[in-house]
């Protein structure tokens, strides 16, 4: 069940690829709903799909803890399958009842999964359908978040690019503006914001945002950043509708938060001598965080299981402002493009792999006897056991990372688990 | 199409797993897409399990639907024999893999591995996690243990003169409700009766130990949601008797004690006599006076339920206010055993439709599963956990079973600590809207989770308290209003039954046509309601 062809990558960097197909221990892009619900405050997220669907996205993140989620699932049942219902009668009639309890919902997502795709059930035109009988109340829009189409954070890529149509023509008088594209914690945007707003760049908007009343505006004029790099789809989406891509990094660490910032102010022609003046006090402050940390990780070798596809710059990080050095670098997708900046930064002797055959790639692992290993919650535990360090890739999704303020913190990640590991004496 | 916000159980194949994952030496591959590999953070996060489950995924596709899915099944499975080498194979369908209808059985068949492979058929659309687990752990017995059956007309002989009693403990999974201490617990009460356990399974066992489950006088079934269907047809073809005395509480296990003594011929007099839990005293003593009448409401598996309901009335004096499982192949049982309180099953699996059950029953506490505690917790009722779906806290470092006279002293601690002691309880009533003890700053043990900040002033609200409003709002007769003493005097009862008396005297007015509750309704309604 694999097809292993080292390939010599063609495009930028010549960094070569070892490409994998076989058991992939990842998640599937309906994991996305556990932080994009929590960021777009006002949409609730249906997944038309399974029990196994409902099981995974209440199992991923241990979610229990609110009172009453904005998602839920709308679970497919034998007579859905047979026929013996309209499939589309039911979800028109769990919609009412889910708006019915949810006055306070604006946006609502239908997700489709594993099972919807496969029984080529339409959620698009259920979504046009609804959306017409639940106006103006309530919009409703749909995306997949199937296994079978998207590994983990693509599912956050679909929804946005799901929304991308719905973002209201800049009016052609407007002027520049940027948007920063990718869910990042409110702490992050805020202080971004704030640096954007010294640098002189603006007006910023955000996607996704926090309100679906505040969507950016988009046209010929709009520059955009990609915070994060699983955005293939969106990205798509808003060169679709005009908008520029500002090539960068990505903003994790100091080299990657300054590359990212720079590619703004240079878009919006700042003065070398002004960036350096608005970015040096927070570099400062990040470099002393990350000392702290650097003697701790530096020369600990790290070896990063396939998961985010925010692999390829964390390792950038790691051995750039930390000294780590990546054995493997992991990725569920390579988006050459996005990641043309992140490739050359890498270290020529780590081996990139995308895809994943897991048990193949615990073998690599388990060789190359790694200080520390990224991984998924299923592999950790199991690591641990056999003598390993290990930090769990998801943790990187739900915790404030990028940006100069939370350098520090991503290093501490990192250190963390090695710091335990030499605590313990039981 | 079922809107569902949390889920009870996990589809029928996260069954499959908790077997496979509970045994040694079989390996299931599971024909399933990206994603579905989540299922093993649920045995190393929750369970902390130091391995990972024996389970291959052939995590396919879009791009391998248009191809050869078989082909990529077939493939996953070799591979697996080759890396695993188990004793045997159980293979099947997630749910999107059913729909795809590749037939694993018939390919992991076709491949003549030297081992047995089991093929799974677990509709994914009709079934859960419950029944995926019990009808894999039936396949794997009848597939290992049917080679060594006996002839159709054999008799169980008597057992030997000398040798003791021997049986087998079917159920406990991985994944399971105290499961790794129940088996303990009950390993060496019957070991102290004289009665050696054979195989524990599928905990622990492996394909040999299936395929000489017969070998043992009787089977003990712990939890029939796993293993009474084996049990019973290893009593169709081993003639070997089962137990299914789930022996949680004092009186069960006495029970249990006594069906084993009788099923096996010994004398179980002198264990009876000796054997001893807290429970009884402690439940008997003064200090647990306040238990008495304690409104209680039970949600969970049927086993529990069904177990614990009995504890709470019988053992503890508590009274079973509603009972109800998400376990709807238990259906007849549950409402056999809810006729004894005196009140009707809610037979769910809607998180909802239970939740809206503990609003309207405001009961004084509510025994549940992780789903309930979260419910009583919003609510600010205290709660114990009695059942699945599981949680990390639900795998205590320390021994806590659940069986046994051990499990009884157990659940007496779990049970009697998160309510409010006799004495403060007192103190409350007598003191009521102290700056201390008030509805905002909630009973001391449960920390925060009582206290609704919006309600920190009652006796500022002038029409109704916030937080009561909540719970009573589809059920207060639209046209009772509350005279400003009335008002008042209603704050003055301790906030932790004022929801209850809210109910009643509106109830009281509704009945009566009275249009406002006055101080004079409020008592009248309390004379009329009390005990």
């Amino acid at each position: 069940m694999t097809i292993q062809t080292p390939v010599a990558s063609k495009g930028c960097s010549d960094v070569p690829v070892l490409r994998e197909r076989g058991q992939r221990e990842v998640f599937c892009g309906l994991t996305g709903i556990v932080w994009l619900h929590r960021k777009m405050q006002d949409a609730f997220f249906l997944v038309v799909g399974s029990r196994t669907c409902a099981h995974l996205i209440q199992s991923a993140a241990g979610v229990m803890i609110f009172a009453e989620p904005r998602f839920a699932t709308a679970i497919m049942e034998e007579r859905d399958l047979a026929g013996l219902v309209d499939a589309n009668d039911e979800l028109d009639r769990v919609v009412a009842r889910l708006l019915e309890r949810r006055p306070d919902i604006k946006l609502l997502f239908l997700v489709g999964s594993c099972p919807s795709e496969v029984i080529k059930l339409d959620l698009s035109r259920a979504a046009a359908r609804l959306s017409r009988s639940h106006a103006p109340a309530v919009r409703v829009l749909n995306y997949s978040g199937s296994g079978i189409e998207t590994t983990f954070t693509q599912g956050e890529d679909a929804c946005l690019a799901s929304l991308v149509p719905e973002l209201p023509d800049a009016a052609p008088n407007a002027g520049k503006s940027l948007i920063v594209v990718g869910a990042l914690a409110d702490v992050v945007e805020d202080q971004f914001r704030r640096l954007f707003d010294q640098l002189g760049i603006g007006p910023v908007s955000f996607l996704p945002p926090r309100r679906t009343s505040e969507l950016p505006t988009v046209g010929p004029q709009t520059q955009y950043l990609l915070a994060q790099p699983f955005l293939g789809d969106t990205a798509r989406a808003l060169d679709e509708r005009g908008a520029v891509r500002l090539h960068s990094n990505f903003p994790l660490g100091i080299e990657g938060t300054t590359n990212w910032l720079r590619a703004a102010a240079d878009a919006w022609g700042v003065s070398e001598q002004h960036f350096n003046t608005v970015v040096q006090p927070p570099q400062e402050r990040a470099r002393k965080a990350l000392d702290h940390h650097r003697e701790r990780l530096a020369d600990k070798s790290i070896f990063f299981f396939p998961d985010s596809q925010l692999e390829v710059p964390l390792a950038r990080f790691v051995s750039r402002e930390l000294g780590m050095r990546p054995i493997e670098i992991g990725t569920p997708y390579l988006h050459q493009q996005h990641l043309a900046a992140e490739l050359p930064l890498l270290p020529q002797n780590a081996l990139l792999s995308e895809g994943q055959d897991v048990e193949k790639q615990l073998d690599r692992c388990r060789a190359a006897k790694p200080d520390i290993v990224v991984c998924g919650l299923g592999l950790a535990n199991p690591l641990e056991a056999e003598g390993m360090t290990t930090k769990w890739s998801i943790e990187l999704l739900f915790t404030p990372i990028q940006g100069y303020e939370q350098a520090g913190d991503l290093a501490e990640l990192f250190a963390r688990p090695l710091v335990r590991r030499s605590r313990l004496e039981v | 199409m079922q809107l569902t916000l949390w889920t009870y159980e996990g589809p029928p194949h996260v069954g499959a797993m908790r077997i496979a994952t509970a045994m040694e030496g079989v390996h299931y591959v599971l024909h399933a897409p990206q994603g579905d590999t989540y299922a093993d953070l649920l045995f190393t996060m929750i369970e902390r399990r130091d391995k990972r489950p024996p389970v291959t995924y052939t995590t396919f596709q879009a791009r391998d639907l248009g191809g050869d899915t078989a082909e990529l099944f077939k493939n996953a499975v070799r591979e697996a024999y080759e890396r695993f080498m188990p004793e045997a194979l159980l293979v099947g369908a997630s749910c999107t893999a059913e729909l795809i209808q590749d037939d694993p059985g018939g390919l992991a068949l076709a491949l003549r591995l030297p081992v047995p492979v089991v093929p799974l058929e677990l509709p994914a659309y009709q079934k859960k996690e419950n029944w995926g687990a019990s009808e894999t752990f039936y396949r794997l017995v009848r597939a290992l243990a049917a080679p060594h059956a006996p002839p159709a007309d054999w008799q169980r002989p008597a057992r030997e003169a000398g040798r003791r009693p021997r049986c087998n403990l079917l159920g406990p999974t991985a994944l399971g409700f105290r499961h790794r201490d129940d088996v303990k617990e009950i390993t060496g009460l019957l070991a102290r009766l004289g009665v050696d356990v054979d195989v524990v399974a599928p905990m622990g066992a492996s394909p040999s130990d299936l395929a000489r489950l017969g070998e043992a006088d009787f089977n003990v079934v712990l939890y029939p949601e796993i293993a009474l269907s084996a049990a019973q047809w290893l009593q169709r073809t081993f003639r070997q008797p089962y137990i299914d005395i789930v022996p949680v509480g004092v009186t069960a296990t006495r029970e249990f004690i006594a069906a084993v003594a009788t099923l096996s011929g010994i004398d179980a007099s002198s264990l009876l006599a000796a054997e001893q839990s807290r429970l009884p005293w402690y439940s008997r003593s003064v200090d647990s006076t306040y238990l008495t009448g304690k409104r209680v409401f039970v949600f969970g598996d049927a086993t529990h339920v069904i177990a614990a309901a009995r504890v709470a009335k019988e053992e503890l004096g508590f009274t079973v206010v509603g009972l109800g499982s998400y376990s709807r192949e238990f259906g007849r049982e549950l409402r056999e055993a809810a006729k004894a309180y005196g009140v009707e099953a809610l037979i769910t699996d809607d998180y909802l439709e239970v939740e809206a059950k503990v609003r309207e029953l405001a009961p004084e506490m509510v025994l549940g599963t992780q789903m309930e505690r979260h419910i009583a917790k919003r609510l600010g009722i205290p709660s114990a956990v009695i059942s699945a779906p599981v949680h990390v806290q639900d795998f205590p470092a320390r021994y806590s079973p659940q069986m046994g006279f051990e499990g009884a002293n157990v659940i007496f601690d779990t049970w009697v600590h998160p309510l409010m002691m006799g004495l403060e309880e007192h103190l409350l009533a007598m003191f009521r809207e102290d700056f201390e003890f008030h509805a905002g700053a909630g009973p001391s043990h449960l920390g925060h989770a009582a206290s609704a900040p919006s309600d920190a002033a009652p006796a500022q609200a002038p029409t109704r308290e916030p937080a009561q409003a909540q719970s009573t709002i589809s059920m207060t007769p639209a046209d009772v209003c509350w005279s400003d003493d009335a008002q008042k005097e209603l704050m003055k009862i301790p906030f932790f039954v004022r929801g209850k008396a809210r109910r009643n005297t509106e109830r009281f007015a509704t009945e009566r046509g009275l249009a406002t509750v006055t101080i004079e309704t409020l008592y009248d309604a309390k004379a009329h309601y009390s005990r």
